[in-house]
C-alpha cells in the first residue's frame, strides 16, 4: 500500500464558499421564523367557527341526492359535456402550438411565437379567464367551454413541446436524410415516440377539466358547479356533499381509466 | 465512373475548432471505402458533411454530376433520396413495425397522405418485403422494432436505406454498437449488397482490422484532414502510427486476428469486384 496518499475522503460540498454555504442556511432559518411570526391566529374566532364548521361536516356525514337530485343531474351533465368538448378541442388545438413550441422542429420566429401564446395561455388561471369569458359570452355553457379550452391549449401545448424536445433526435436525422418532408418527419419520427405521452397528458387533462368545469361553475361559468355554489350559498350542505362525492366519484374513475389506458399503450 | 467527388471540403466551427479541411477524393461505382481515424478527427461530420446533415463551411460535393452543397433545400430533399444512410444507433423508430421502418426510406418519394394512411405503392411494399428477405427478417415484418436484437435492428437499418434505392451509402459507425461476431455479420452483408448492387459506400469505421478484411480502399483521417488513401494491405504500422499516433501495434493477440481476418474472407469479395 502507498502510504503517501490520504485515507479518509469527503464529498466536495455543492457551495464551495463555507461563508455563503452557511449563510444561507442561517437565513432561510430566520426567514422562516420570521415569517410564521407575521401569521394571525385568532383562537376567539375558531372556536366560534367551530360550531359551523361542525354543521358543515354532519352534512357531509350524510350527504342527500335526492332532494336536488334534478339541479345536480343537469349541472352534471352540463360539467360533462364542457369538459369533454373543451378537452377534445384543446388538444387538437394544443398539437400545432406544440409542434410550433418545439425548437428541435420549428424555426425561430414560430417557436418565439409559440411559446409566448403558451406563457400567455398559462399565466392566467381558469377562474380568471372565466369571468373574462363570462363577461363576454354572457352566463352559461359556452364561457366554460371557452375558458376550459383556453386553458387546455396552454396546458396540454406546453407539455407536448417539451416531451418532443426530449425526443431521440436519430430517427429525425434519419428520415431526413431519407429526403422525408417536414410532416412525414414528425408523423413518422416524432408520433411514433411521443404517443403515449400525449395520450396519458390528454386523460390528465380531461380529469383536470372535469375539476375544473366545478371551480368554474361558481362565477357563472355554468355545470356542476353552479349547483354547488347555489347549495352552499342556501347552506345546504348534505346536497353540497352530495355534488362534491359525485367530483371525487368521476375524477377517481377518470384516474382509473387513464392508468388502464397508460398501461396498454406503450 | 465516379458516383461521388469531394473538393476542398472544409467545416470549421470556429477558427480553433477544425472539423474538416479541405478533403478531396473521388469514390467510384461500386467501391467501398472505409473511413478510419482516431475520435475526432472528423470522421461523422465528413459524412454528414456529404449529405448537408451538417452544413459545410465551404468545397463541393458532386454527386451524379450536380453540387449538393449549392442546392436549394428542395432540390437537396430530392438529391438526399437517392443517398441511403446506415447509423450507429439504428436511428429506428421503436415504436413502428419493422415493416413501416423499411417503408419509411421511401417517404421522399410518397405523398404525405400516403404514408400518413401507410398505403404505400404495391411495388414499394413488395421491395419491402424482398430488401427483408435478403437480410433475413421477412417473419419479423409485423413486430415493434423494439423487440428485436441490436443485429437485427442494423439489418433493418440496412433494409431502410436500400429501400430508398440509393446511388451511394453512407453508413456512420454501423457496427460499434455491436458484438464481435454480428459486426462481422453486419459488414459481411453490408459488402455483399454493395458488390451485388454495384452500390458505392462510405463506410465510417474504427474498427481497423474489420475495415481491412471488408472494404478495397481506406481513406485515413487526421485532425480533419486526409493523411492516408489507399488499399487495405498497404496500410500498415507506419501509417497507422501517422493516423492514430505512436502505438505498440504488434499486440500478439491481435496479430493473430489480424492475419486470420486478412487472409480469408476479404479475397473473395476482392475477386467478386474484379
Amino acid at each position: 500500500m502507498n502510504n503517501s496518499l490520504p485515507t479518509t475522503w469527503k464529498k466536495p460540498p455543492l457551495i464551495k464558499s463555507a461563508w455563503l454555504r452557511w449563510g444561507i442556511v442561517i437565513f432561510s432559518i430566520a426567514y422562516l421564523y420570521s415569517a410564521t411570526q407575521s401569521i394571525h391566529i385568532n383562537w376567539a374566532r375558531i372556536y366560534e367557527g367551530s360550531e359551523r364548521g361542525w354543521t358543515f361536516i354532519l352534512g357531509f356525514m350524510n350527504p342527500n341526492f335526492s332532494g336536488r337530485w334534478e339541479h345536480i343531474y343537469t349541472g352534471l351533465i352540463e360539467s360533462l359535456t364542457m369538459t369533454f368538448t373543451s378537452t377534445i378541442a384543446g388538444i387538437i388545438l394544443s398539437i400545432p402550438f406544440g409542434l410550433g413550441a418545439a425548437n428541435n422542429l420549428a424555426p425561430k420566429p414560430i417557436y418565439l411565437f409559440c411559446r409566448s401564446f403558451i406563457a400567455i395561455a398559462r399565466s392566467f388561471q381558469e377562474i380568471i379567464i372565466a369571468i373574462l369569458c363570462v363577461a363576454l359570452f354572457g352566463f352559461g355553457t359556452f364561457a366554460g367551454f371557452v375558458t376550459l379550452t383556453f386553458a387546455t391549449i396552454g396546458f396540454l401545448a406546453k407539455l407536448f413541446a417539451d416531451e418532443i424536445e426530449a425526443i431521440d433526435p436519430a430517427p429525425l436525422t434519419a428520415m431526413k436524410a431519407a429526403g422525408a418532408s417536414w410532416l412525414q418527419q414528425v408523423n413518422y419520427a416524432v408520433q411514433a415516440q411521443v404517443m403515449p405521452r400525449f395520450i396519458g397528458l390528454s386523460m390528465y387533462r380531461l380529469d383536470i377539466n372535469f375539476r375544473e368545469s366545478a371551480v368554474i361553475g361558481i362565477v357563472g361559468a355554468g355545470g356542476i358547479g353552479g349547483t354547488l355554489n347555489t347549495a352552499m350559498g342556501r347552506y345546504e350542505y348534505d346536497s353540497a356533499a352530495a355534488i362534491l362525492l359525485i367530483i371525487i366519484a368521476i375524477v377517481m374513475l377518470c384516474e382509473y381509466l387513464s392508468t388502464i389506458l397508460r398501461q396498454r399503450i406503450k | 465512373m465516379s458516383t461521388l467527388t469531394l473538393k476542398g471540403l472544409t467545416k470549421h466551427y470556429s477558427a480553433a475548432d477544425k472539423a474538416l479541411t479541405n478533403v478531396s477524393f473521388t469514390v467510384d461505382e461500386g467501391e467501398i471505402v472505409g473511413l478510419i481515424g482516431p475520435s475526432g478527427a472528423g470522421k461523422s461530420t465528413l459524412i454528414r458533411c456529404i449529405n448537408r446533415l451538417t452544413e459545410p463551411t465551404s468545397g463541393k460535393v458532386i454527386f451524379s454530376e450536380k453540387n449538393l452543397v449549392s442546392m436549394s433545400k428542395n432540390q437537396l430533399r430530392t438529391a438526399r433520396r437517392e443517398i441511403g444512410m446506415i447509423f450507429q444507433e439504428y436511428a429506428l423508430i421503436e415504436r413502428l413495425t419493422v415493416m413501416e421502418n423499411v417503408l419509411s426510406g421511401r417517404l421522399g418519394y410518397v405523398s404525405f397522405w400516403r404514408s400518413f394512411t401507410r398505403k404505400f405503392s404495391k411495388e414499394d411494399v413488395n421491395t419491402a418485403y424482398k430488401l427483408l428477405e435478403t437480410v433475413g427478417l421477412l417473419e419479423h415484418a409485423n413486430k415493434r422494432v423494439d423487440a428485436l436484437s441490436g443485429g437485427q435492428r442494423q439489418r433493418v437499418g440496412i433494409a431502410r436505406a436500400l429501400a430508398q434505392k440509393p446511388k451511394l451509402l453512407l453508413i456512420d459507425e454501423p457496427t460499434a454498437a455491436l458484438d464481435p461476431r454480428t459486426a462481422r455479420q453486419i459488414m459481411r452483408l453490408i459488402s455483399e449488397i454493395c458488390v451485388k448492387h454495384q452500390l458505392p459506400a462510405i463506410i465510417n469505421i474504427h474498427d481497423v482490422q474489420l475495415a481491412k478484411q471488408f472494404v478495397q480502399r481506406i481513406v485515413g483521417l487526421k485532425a480533419g484532414e486526409v493523411v492516408f488513401d489507399g488499399k487495405p494491405n498497404t496500410l500498415d504500422e507506419s501509417v497507422l502510427t501517422t493516423i492514430y499516433g505512436e502505438e505498440d501495434w504488434n499486440l500478439p493477440q491481435e496479430n493473430n486476428i489480424d492475419s486470420d481476418d486478412l487472409e480469408a474472407p476479404t479475397t473473395p469479395v476482392l475477386k467478386a469486384i474484379a
